[in-house]
């Protein structure tokens, strides 16, 4: 089994149970000394008085990962077809430090960090989940771009005969999955290499070995299995904007006040939610992270960038 | 017309498959209130919504189906069951969409509007809704007798409701077309035999 330099010592370790899954609870045992030299301020950017972590059963079971299926059920179902290692990584275009590279060797020597982050998908549905994973800027930084970089464009596995999805001939989608960041959206300290899910290895349903979490995104946009890192000096095509680009941009921030063709992002279904009671609450500028990302986009017409 | 015993059995045997999905969307219920996420899904809002929204378009085609199996294959002994299926298939839109405005939108008046109002996908649907309102509302002997020859052309309507249904489904897919392909050529042939049995009176008829 492949060996992936785990935290000294996971935060879900540390934390009791019950405290992880109750923020309220989580700042009282906070306030009370309990765990406090874990929880840096960024591990709660963002998050609401009212968050509670969505649990691990509905983080694992309840994905968007169209190369195993469209339904989400089907990542959970099929994903185990998906071989995570041995796990290569191309590194290409500007940048000092290019060609393939083990997906262990690239993480060695960083800190893995656990963040609790809240999560948004475009169809109008929400989560809390407790990631661990490497800041991007320091997985990026070894590899030194150069002056021309602007850009980072990362690439899915394409893999037809592990992932069933890629082999679907009622499909659109032009594998492999595309997805990239602005080079400052890409090391914002918020942004995210995930390597792990609730103080264990990342499920491959969930994207294995790596995948992105920029949180105040829309989910699209964390791309998972990650094969390809180039960094580029024009801004990549992604996925989803490639199929409708009337309906999917290149920045994607979750953002209340522009409304999807499909659906209205004015407010979210909070998973998890009942039969009776939708959880339904309003969505947040950049997902609640505004203090953090909104200079980044300062002078920006987000209307037209979406 | 005088029935035979299996004859008569038949009208009952449509029934009982007809149940059958809400018989095992009662047990996925049952599962999901005894353990969440269980019976639903992870989002049982959407699961139940969906799961109803499958079963309209499968029961709506049913009920488009008869009448071309009776002609083609002489299934002249499903016709009784004809109505029933068509109410089934209503039951099941109409299910849908109280679930869409009652759990998923939570009676939230505005933003029901506004969906209905910017969502062609969601306009499409209610439009099928609306068509098959009134001919459930239509179905019985007494407006049967009312409306006399007008009937079968409003009962017509129903031709407009199917492809309103099954844009509603293409609309509101992001990717994997596969059961829009099947329900589009299941209605599509369905289609195809009217077109073929209006064609072959038309020679019939002497003008």
């Amino acid at each position: 089994m492949l060996i992936r330099k785990p935290p000294a010592i996971p935060n879900s370790e540390i934390t009791p149970e019950q405290i992880y899954r109750d923020r309220r609870r989580f700042m009282t045992a906070g306030a009370a000394g309990l765990a406090t030299a874990a929880l840096s301020p960024i591990l709660q950017a963002g998050l609401q008085p009212d968050d509670t972590v969505t649990p691990e059963s509905i983080v694992t079971q309840y994905n968007n990962f169209y190369e195993f299926g469209t339904d989400k059920s089907d990542p959970a179902a099929y994903a185990h077809e998906m071989t995570t290692d041995p796990w290569t990584v191309t590194v290409s275009g500007e940048a000092n430090k290019t060609g393939e590279f083990a997906f262990e060797d690239i993480i060695k020597g960083l800190d893995v960090e656990e963040r609790i982050y809240r999560f948004r998908c475009v169809e109008a549905w929400s989560m809390v989940v407790p990631w661990m994973g490497i800041p991007l800027k320091d997985v990026l930084a070894q590899f030194e771009p150069t002056g021309n970089a602007k850009f980072v464009e990362f690439e899915t596995l394409y893999r037809p005969d592990e992932m069933r999805g890629q082999r679907g001939f009622f499909s659109s989608i032009d594998w492999p999955y595309v997805e990239g960041l602005r080079l400052d959206e890409a090391y914002h300290p918020l942004t995210l290499m995930v390597t792990g899910l609730y103080g264990k290895e990342l499920p491959n349903q969930n994207g294995a070995p790596w995948r992105l979490m920029v949180p105040w995104k829309y989910g699209f946009k964390s791309i998972k299995s990650i094969v390809s890192i180039r960094f580029t000096e024009r801004e990549p095509v992604n996925t989803w904007k490639q199929l409708q680009a009337s309906e999917y941009g290149f920045y994607a921030n979750v953002n209340p006040k522009v409304s999807h063709p499909r659906w209205s992002q004015a407010s979210e279904r909070r998973l998890p939610n009942s039969l009776f009671s939708s959880n339904r609450m309003p969505t947040l500028m950049f997902n609640g992270y505004e203090e953090e990302v909104g200079h980044l986009y300062a002078g920006m017409d987000l209307r037209k960038y979406y | 017309m005088a029935l035979t015993a299996s004859q008569r059995l038949v009208k009952p045997a449509v029934a009982m498959a007809m149940l059958g999905p809400w018989l095992w969307l009662g047990y996925l219920i049952f599962l999901e209130t005894v353990q969440s996420g269980t019976g639903l899904g992870g989002d049982p809002v959407e699961g139940l919504l969906h799961y109803l929204g499958e079963w309209s378009l499968i029961v709506l085609l049913c009920a488009f189906s008869v009448t071309p199996l009776q002609r083609q294959l002489g299934w002249a002994i499903l016709i009784p069951s004809r109505r029933m299926v068509g109410l089934f298939a209503f039951a099941f839109v109409l299910f849908h969409a109280i679930v869409y405005a009652v759990f998923y939108v939570e009676l939230d008046g505005r933003l029901l509007l506004q969906e209905v109002a910017e969502r062609p996908y969601i306009t499409l649907g209610m439009g099928s809704l609306l068509v098959l309102t009134l001919l459930a509302i239509t179905s019985t002997r007494g407006w049967q007798r009312r409306l006399g020859r007008r009937w079968k052309a409003l009962h017509r309507w129903v031709y407009l409701a199917v492809p309103l249904a099954l844009a509603h489904l293409l609309w509101l897919r992001k990717d994997g077309y596969a059961d829009v392909a099947l329900y589009t050529l299941w209605a599509g042939l369905m289609a195809g035999e009217r077109v073929y049995a209006w064609r072959s009176r038309l020679r019939k008829t002497p003008t």
